[in-house]
Parts: structure tokens; sequence; C-alpha cells
């Protein structure tokens, strides 16, 4: 331990599992002066790392979070601190089994070794188990339970061997310094280091520490509860820290796990109980740490009663230990990553749990180092919320949902309850009188399918695909949407497009800067649009939007309301610092309203004057037209492949627009067409990919299909590594499938979510590309124009072949696919005519 | 037999008490409560007691009404019975508490006959007045002797023994009798799941204490200045051994 150096390229804050595992890839990287402080003693400061149950459950619907856990698996095991005693999740209610039958796709999907017990094969792996309570269990046989305390030893001595790292313990942070919105340097009661770089990976103190720089990390310290009863006499027998695999009592919220001759159990079925990082006690303050609070026994009690229901022998335990451990929540259950919205340098490295924490702390030093990292963060990425997500209120009250939902089944489609109704566009008054079933996107409230439109079922019931039958399938759905798509494509129909996020930029430079964000060509006349994709250093995708030229200096982008916070940070990062570019978020200004369909044009030359032919207005301009009174701009560009425009207007004119469309298509049977057909069923009968499921940065545009023949010469973020990837014959290609068979062996017809079902060769094999990357559904939905339902995967050459004859596994069973369309030629009006016209 | 043990309810023992600013409270935000130690210790004495002789006990105890949680903790390590004394929530001072818990212990005895022992802590870990033990004893007529590290029960007898500077002096006391409980007379058990459960569902008699908070006023709390321990660092991993040896040396155990 030595005194504090005046100058750090880097200070890490926080010695648990992250900051260790920060300094430790930093300095496999090339980094040097590197300083870590902690306000707490080594190698236990105090933090929820000191007191995690350390166990690994690798299997995870969410792609990131496996690959994340993965990774740390791996890591741990490495460095010799793991333990693989396997692990159990028991149901004890039908949905669970059902919910069981669904991890053991996503683990043929992440290769993981999995297997359903019945009750008796229960008992035999775990003997003091009653298993007349459960009615099965999913085994996975590599979880593994580590020695988190060590594995940070190992990391922090690994850098300091390479004379990269100081570590400074009992240090404490009092300020963090920021100049011209960079960090400039850190003040502790210790001293004061100048640095370019901090990363805060203090947990629960996140915030506080962030709030100094002027930074916001959106987490809240929340309360897990466990216990320590013993010894008991069998697990004592094992001579073992951990011998019997460990219990995951799915339906109770609770898990069980050997700890020596004790067994711990921890709960997540009690009240949501939230503390404020500034009212965390000191070391001094704390009986045994400032994250492991006193056990508020009342609100265990009901976890008692569950446990030994399980496991009779713990009724006789003592309980010898019982904390109201802290750990940290946020908003949307994800881990808070990568480089703050608000101060260049200051480095997000919270809400990460033992089970990914090495991982997390290499995607964060490759984050630093290449500017983006190999496993694509999007769905951790810091720069996700919006401001209004970024308030205690929103963030106490998400996490008071989902909470208790750590164990639990949530659907793939499942919507908030809480914090609803904050973003509502100008059209929702009309919407709401049409029956509007509201999705959230971006914050947003927007319709997913009308109830109004459940006439339409009857009037296309020839046309219809049969009806869902199994309840999951059918939640969060509804065939409505499917008439609406139907609708759409014989006549006309309105979509509330306003979850949009909307970027103006102007000046001088503009060109300059955005030919550099972008693959495609933005010096394209005025009046015209490009979709193009942004890329990472490394040549995967980091954002796809499109890029409209109102004027010489004057150009809009226009991106998903998923995408609108990260990609206004990206944005950002490169604006030119001489002011040659300013950079405008005009979302809150603006509304959009798509029309689209046959019908279209003949809806709006009703209500302008101005020229909506195609020798006009052709496909691929950008107009600023009148619409009755109404100052519009007008896109002639559809993401469900059919003849309309993109019309925005200023939030203030939305109703008048949306009436005067209104009137004017009721003489076309004018439909209100949700993001049900819009984000699903239309996009995927062109085949048009999404950011976050087909397009991420582990993928390149070859590989998606989106490479255009040549390449601007003007230079781009990404483009030596786009360049090599044209040369070389693509690792995977974006397929269209389609379901050939929907009856699963129970005769029941099954319809895939698009979750990382995996695709399986014919006999049954997991298809892996030469990178090792997977095979995967990513986005899948009826396409009822084409009479099929659609899957989109990649594929490695071999099974990216028209024709082909695969599998895809969905709730552990197999319906057979076949492969229908290699590439990005759309399977609905190919030559796209029909936009076009 | 039948003992009966009294406890206080007072802050866990174990980390800084944070005074609020005003001087006039314990900040509780993060704080726990336990039984005192030496409390913890004699209902303990109490349950070993009674699984040796037969018979029932009782805990009781002068508090707020979160005092509770502190009878459930010992109903649920073995004690049959808990009567909380409700106070207004303020402090009460020795002689006020020592009031009201005599004339409750004289209710309870009236209704169910004599205690043979009644067990209190030697000092509570948050005031440490030494003296509720000694005055209820003197309001009972019973003997009383503190400091206890030892008890055996024979015959209508109690033998106890307690530490002195030079060894110990042991004691014979007749029942019904009194003693004040030091920690370390024996090593508390932890409540088992059952037991827990259990205690949660039997009742505790609640009654309310007699008479007022007393005649001592708090003006406020102070906390001692902390003590720093000058700590050496001798070294690191092996090369430290021989610095360890010195000091071994020097202090006289090698």
């Amino acid at each position: 331990m030595s005194d504090l150096p005046s100058r750090a390229k880097v200070v890490v804050v926080g010695a648990g599992i992250v900051g260790n595992s920060v300094v430790k890839h930093l300095a496999a990287l090339g980094w040097t002066d590197i300083v870590l402080v902690d306000k707490g003693p080594l190698p236990n400061p105090g933090g929820s790392t000191g007191h995690a149950s350390n166990f690994l459950f690798p299997v995870d619907h969410n792609k990131e979070m496996a690959m994340l856990t993965f990774d740390s698996m791996a890591q741990y095991e490495e460095m010799g601190v793991s333990t693989t005693p396997g692990g159990i999740e028991v149901a004890r209610t039908e949905a669970r089994m059902e919910e069981f039958r669904r991890r053991m796709t996503s683990a043929k999907t992440w290769g993981i070794d999995a297997e359903l017990l019945t009750p008796a094969e229960v008992k035999d792996k775990v003997p003091f188990l009653d298993e007349s309570v459960i009615l099965g269990g999913f085994f996975t046989p590599s979880v593994s339970v580590v020695d988190s305390l060590q594995a940070g030893t190992l990391m922090r001595q690994y850098a300091i061997d390479k004379g990269a790292l100081t570590v400074s313990p009992v240090t404490e942070v009092m300020d963090i310094t920021v100049a011209d919105g960079k960090v400039t340097g850190v003040e502790t009661d210790k001293g004061y280091m100048e640095t370019d770089h901090v990363v805060i990976a203090c947990g629960v103190w996140s915030p506080r520490i962030a709030k100094m720089a002027g930074a916001t990390i959106p987490l809240t310290p929340a309360v897990h509860q466990m216990i320590d009863v013993g010894p008991i006499d069998i697990l004592q027998e094992t001579n073992n820290e951990i011998a019997y695999p460990i219990v995951r009592d799915m339906d109770t919220f609770c898990y069980e796990r050997q700890s020596g001759g004790s067994m711990e159990v921890g709960s997540y079925a009690h009240r949501p109980i939230f503390h404020h990082p500034d009212t965390i006690p000191s070391i001094e303050e704390s009986r045994l740490s400032p994250t492991e609070l006193p056990l508020t026994q009342d609100d265990f009690d009901p976890q008692l009663e569950q446990a030994i229901e399980l496991m009779p022998m713990l009724g006789d335990a003592e309980m010898k230990y019982g904390i109201n451990g802290l750990l940290s929540l946020t908003p949307d259950a994800m881990p808070l990553v990568g480089e703050s919205v608000e101060v260049e340098n200051l480095w997000s490295a919270a809400a990460i749990w033992i089970k990914e924490g090495p991982s997390t702390g290499k995607t964060i030093a490759e984050w630093m180092t290449h500017g983006y990292p190999e496993l694509d963060p999007h769905a951790s990425d810091v720069a996700r919320f919006y401001t209004y997500q970024r308030t205690e209120e929103h963030i106490l009250d998400r996490c008071a949902e989902h909470f208790n939902k750590t164990y639990g089944i949530v659907h793939p489609r499942e919507q908030w309850e809480s914090q609803r109704d904050y973003r509502i566009s100008s059209f929702h008054k009309r919407t709401e009188a049409l029956g509007a079933v509201y999705f959230e996107a971006g914050g947003w409230e927007r319709p997913h399918w009308y109830q109004s439109n459940e006439a339409l079922l009857e009037k296309y019931q020839d046309q219809l695909p049969a009806a869902r039958e199994h309840e999951w399938d059918y939640r969060w759905w509804s065939p409505i949407q499917n008439a609406e798509h139907l609708a759409l494509r014989e006549s006309v129909a309105m979509i509330d497009l306003t979850a949009f996020a909307i970027f103006d930029f102007k000046g001088a430079g503009v060109v300059d800067y955005l030919n550099y964000m972008t693959v495609n060509q933005v010096d394209q006349p005025v009046g015209s649009w490009i979709y193009t994709p942004l890329l990472t250093e490394q040549g995967g995708f980091r954002s796809d939007l499109t890029v409209l030229r109102m004027g010489d200096n004057h150009y809009r982008v226009v991106t998903g309301g998923f995408d609108g916070g990260r990609d206004a940070y990206w944005f950002n990062k490169w604006l030119p610092a001489d002011g040659s570019v300013t950079f405008e978020d005009k979302t809150s200004a603006l509304c959009t309203v798509g029309v689209w369909g046959p019908n279209a044009r003949k809806l709006v030359e009703k209500v302008t004057n101005d020229d909506v032919s195609n020798e006009g207005f052709p496909y691929g301009d950008v107009r600023q037209y009148t619409i009755g009174s109404i100052p519009v701009t007008m896109a002639r560009i559809s993401y469900v492949g059919e003849l309309g425009w993109e019309i925005t207007a200023n939030m203030e004119h939305g109703l008048r627009l949306w009436d005067l469309l209104w009137e004017a298509g009721q003489e076309f049977d004018v439909t209100p067409v949700g993001a049900g057909v819009y984000g699903t069923s239309g996009r995927l009968e062109k085949g048009y990919r999404l950011m976050g499921a087909e397009l991420e940065s582990e993928y390149n545009p070859v590989e998606a299909g989106l490479n255009r023949p040549r390449v601007k010469r003007q230079d781009f973020i990404g483009k030596a590594a786009y360049l090599k990837a044209r040369e070389e014959e693509p690792a995977a290609h974006m397929c269209t499938l389609t379901v050939e068979n929907h009856t699963s062996t129970s005769g029941v017809a099954r319809h895939m979510m698009g979750g990382n079902e995996p695709i399986l060769t014919l006999d049954g094999e997991r298809i892996l590309d030469s990178h090792g990357r997977v095979s995967r559904v990513t986005s899948a939905g009826t396409g009822p124009s084409v009479g099929k339902y659609l899957l989109l995967a990649y594929l490695p050459p071999e099974y990216a072949v028209e024709g082909t004859d695969l599998q895809v596994m969905y709730q552990n069973e197999l319906f057979p696919v076949k492969v229908a369309r290699v590439g990005a030629q759309p399977l609905f009006d190919p030559d796209d005519s029909r936009m076009e016209q | 037999m039948r003992i009966l043990t009294c406890v206080k309810r007072v802050p866990s023992p174990g980390a800084k008490i944070v005074v609020t600013a005003d001087g006039q409270a314990v900040d509780t935000n993060m704080l726990g409560f336990a039984v005192s130690p030496h409390e913890e210790c004699a209902a303990e004495e109490a349950i070993q007691l009674i699984e040796q002789h037969g018979g029932s006990s009782t805990v009781m105890t002068l508090g707020p009404a979160e005092a509770e949680e502190q009878l459930r903790t010992i109903m649920s390590v073995g004690v049959d019975e808990a009567v909380l004394l409700t106070t207004d929530g303020s402090d009460w001072d020795p002689m006020a508490t020592a009031r009201a818990l005599a004339t409750a212990i004289g209710e309870l005895e009236a209704a169910g006959g004599p205690f043979d022992l009644i067990f209190f802590g030697n000092e509570s870990a948050d005031s440490g007045g030494y003296q509720v033990g000694v005055r209820i004893a003197r309001a009972l007529g019973r003997p009383i002797v503190s400091g206890i590290k030892d008890v055996d029960v024979t015959d209508g007898e109690v033998t106890a023994r307690r530490d002195t500077p030079t060894g110990s002096e042991v004691y014979k006391l007749p029942l019904p009798a009194v003693l004040a409980i030091k920690e370390g007379i024996n090593l508390p058990r932890y409540p088992t799941l059952k037991g827990r459960l259990g205690a949660k569902k039997r009742e505790v008699a609640v009654m309310e204490a007699s008479g007022e908070p007393g005649g001592q006023v708090m003006l406020t709390l102070l906390a001692p200045p902390s003590q720093e321990t000058p700590t050496e660092i001798l070294g690191d991993g092996a090369s430290a051994a021989p610095a360890v040896v010195d000091v071994l040396e020097r202090i006289g155990v090698l």
C-alpha cells in the first residue's frame, strides 16, 4: 500500500469484484499508472462482493447476460477460484415447469449442458430435499461457486506484478473534478490525483460518487435477505465448502446453498426494501459491514416456512447469521456500463453481480481501449436511459416492480405497470379513443394494436393464419395485429411514430462530421434521405438509422425510441469541438405519423396541394410541404414496404394533423395500425433488420446483407474493418426462415417469440459459424401477406442456402423450418414495386 | 422450577453508535437492536436449568412496543412465556425501572406462583447502571449476588460462583433468589428456524408499566472519543516471521 500518487492515467473507485476486474483487464490491455482506491480495507472493503452468495447460474434468456456469465465463469475457472457443485432449479407449479422448457431452449442456444429432472431424480442429487413438494427440476451441472474475494486479490496482483497498478485502500473519494465536460482529477481524503479517466465501480455507492462529477448512475441500493443456518450433520459430513448442488426454489423466490457445514438460505420474496446511497452506514457504524445490515426478521419469516417445507432438516438448524444484504438494482435489471453521458472519460461500472463481474471488467477495459468492447453491450449501456428514467422515483418504482421477479417468469413481451404514461404522443387522444393497446417504446406510450379493429378479424377471416392456441404465445399479443397488417397492405393505414428519437444537425462542418459517423454517403441532394448503419471501430453495428438532408447545412437523423439515448450519446461524443456543428434533440418538439398502403397517395392528395405524385415526389425524397395549415416534413420511406410517407410536424399540430389525415382516409377505410405491424409483421415480410436484434456489434454489414456495391471514399468510423470484411467471405448470412409446421408433440400449435431460440440441424445440433457465433432467432412473427410464420437468423454459408431444411427449438420442442431467403431481398414484393410506385 | 429472566432492548453492540445531531437520541437509521449480552446468557442459563430440572421459564422486559422483537428472540431459543411492560418509549432510570418491574413481578407471582430464580444481566450494554437487579431483590426481600459465572441448583438452594482478581467466590443462596449474570457463563444457543416460527405464533402478554420514567433526566448523549490503537505493520508474508518472533519474545510468550 503506497502513498497516493499525484497523477494517474485512470483512477478506479471501488475494489469489489468489478473494480478489481477493471484494473486487471486494463493492465492486460497495456494501461499503466492505474490507481485503485476504496474507502474500505482489503481484501474485503465491505461492499456487496464481501457478502455475496457467489454462485453463477449460466442459463439466461438474455443474450448479453448469457455471454457475460459464460465469460466470467471461464475467467474464474482460469484463476482457480471456482468449484462446480451444479445447480438445480425446482418447480412447485406447472407454469414453472413450462418455464423450465424455455430454459432448456436457452441452454441449448448457448451450448450449456442442462437436464430436466423428475422429483425423484432431484432427490437423488439432493437427498435432504422433500421431493413431494416439487413437480420437477432444471439441472445445470456447470453451475459454479467462486471465491470472489480471492479472485479480486488475484486480479489486483496481476496488475501490480505488471507494474501497472497502485492500490490505496482506506481512501475515500470526496470529489471528482471536471473541466470542459471532461474528468480532470479525483479528490480523496489522502490527497488529490490528476487523472484522465475515472471508473466508478462502487456498487451501491455509485450514484453518490457519480453525482460528485455531475453525472448520473441510475441504480438504487436494495435489500436481499439471507440467513445462514447450521451446523447440519449431512452438510458437515461432506467436509467441503460446497458438495451438494445449489437449489433454487424458483416459485418461492428463494435459494439454498451449502456453505461448509451450514446452509445459506437467500430470498427475493420479501417486500422491496430500498436505501439511499447517502444513508448507507460507514464501516465504523456497521456491526458487520455497510452492506450487511441487520436482518428484519418479520420480512423473512414466510420464507423460513417455505425453506423448511422443501428441506425439513433446516427446521432444527440454528440461525447463526442473517442480514439484509445490500445490492444494486436498476430500472430494467440490467447493469450500468460504459462512458457516462454527462462527463467525458467518466465510466460507469455499476450494478454488476458476481456472475458477470470479470467479464464486465473486460468489457469496460476493451471499451476504454478500443472504443467498443468485443461483446455487444447495448443492453447494459448506461447511455440507454433517458433523463426522466434517471430520476429517483422512476428508479424506485421500476425496481419495486421487478425485484420480486428476480426468479420470476417474465414473458418476453411483458409490459411494465409502473411509471407508465410519462411520454404521451400528440395523437394520444385519438389513438386512445380508438382503443389503442399501448406498449412502451423508449418510454413512449406507443399503440401496439387497436381494439377498434376487432371487426377486421371477421373481414379478413379467410386470410388470417390459424389462431394461436397456447396461452404463452397469446400473451401480450392479439390476432388483431395480423388483421391490421392485411388492412394496411390492402388500402391505407395511419401509424403513430412519435416514439422516434430525432436529432437535427446544423453547421458548416455538418457534412464532414456525419460522413465520419456513417457508412453510407450523406452528401446527397438536399431533399433526400439515406438509410445507413453506423459502425464501431471494429466494423460491427453501433447504430442503424435514417439521415435526411433538410438543407445544405442541415441534416435530420431519425432513430428508434429504444436507441435514442445511446445514439444521442454517440453523436455528441464525436461532435467537433470547434462548434462547426450543432446538435439539437428534436424528439420532444415533433410528432410523426406514418401513412402507408396502396391508397396512401390518394389519401394524402386530398389534404395537400403540394405534389405527391411519383414523378414529383419519388421514393427516397424528403419535402417540406403543407397539410392544411400545418408545415410538415414528408419523407417517402417505409419500414413496412408500402407506398407512403413518414409525416412529421411540430408536436402542437399533431392532433389536427391526425384529424385531417383521418378524415381524408375515411373514403379508403383508413385503419389505425400499431407497432405490432410496424415493428414485426410488416418489416419481417420485407426482411428489414432491427438494431438490437439482427444488428449488433458482433456482426458486420456484409453478414447482415446491408453492404452496398461501393464504399464512399471518405473515412468513417469502422471503415478499415468494413473494407476488410468486404474482402473476405462472410462467416454468416442473415436469412429469413419460414416455419413449416407449428404443431408440437403435444398437438398444440406453437409460435416462436424471437427470443434467441436455436436454429438446429436436422440432427438436432447447434449451428455455429467460424467465429463461434451460434445461429439463433433474432426476430419472429407472422407474415400474413406471405402466409407464413417468419424467423430471422444468421446462418453460416453451408446452411445459408434457400430451400435448406432445418429445425428450430422452442419450449424444448423441435419444429421444422426452411430457409426462404438468404440476404436482404424481401420475401414480400421483392423488387419493392409497391413502395416505389 | 420457575425462572424469570429480565432483559433489556439495546442497540446491537459491535459498531459505532451514532448520536443524532441534537444529542438527544441514538440515530436508529441503520441500527439493529439486540438483547443486552449479559441477559442473553442469563436466558440461556435459565433454559439449561429448566432442561435439567423441569419447570417453566419466563422472559420479561420493560421497554417500547418494539421490544417485543427481543422477547420473541428469547422465546425462539426456548423460553416459554413472555411479558412486555410497555413504556412511553423514553428511557426509564434504574429506580423507576426497578419499581415497575418489581410491581409486575408481584403480579406474575400472585397469579402463577413464586419464581425460584430471577435472573438479571449484570449491567445493560447501553446505560450500564448495575442497579436494577439489586433494587428489585431488595424490594422483593430476596438475596442477590452479581457477576455470576456459574450456577448450580440443588434441593431448594442455588450455588453461584463469580470471578475475583485472584480466583473466585462461591455463594450459597436459599431459593427464591435473585442473580445478576455475567456474559461468559455459557454460550447462548442460536434460535432454530422452528424455534423462530414457533415463537412468532405464541402470545406475548402485554402490561402497562406502573409509575413514571423516573427522576434522572437525560441532558445529552455523548459518544466517547474513538480510541485509536496504534498498529505497526511487521511485514508481509513469510519475510515477516522474524519480526513476529521478536514481538513474541518481547511480550514473554516465548
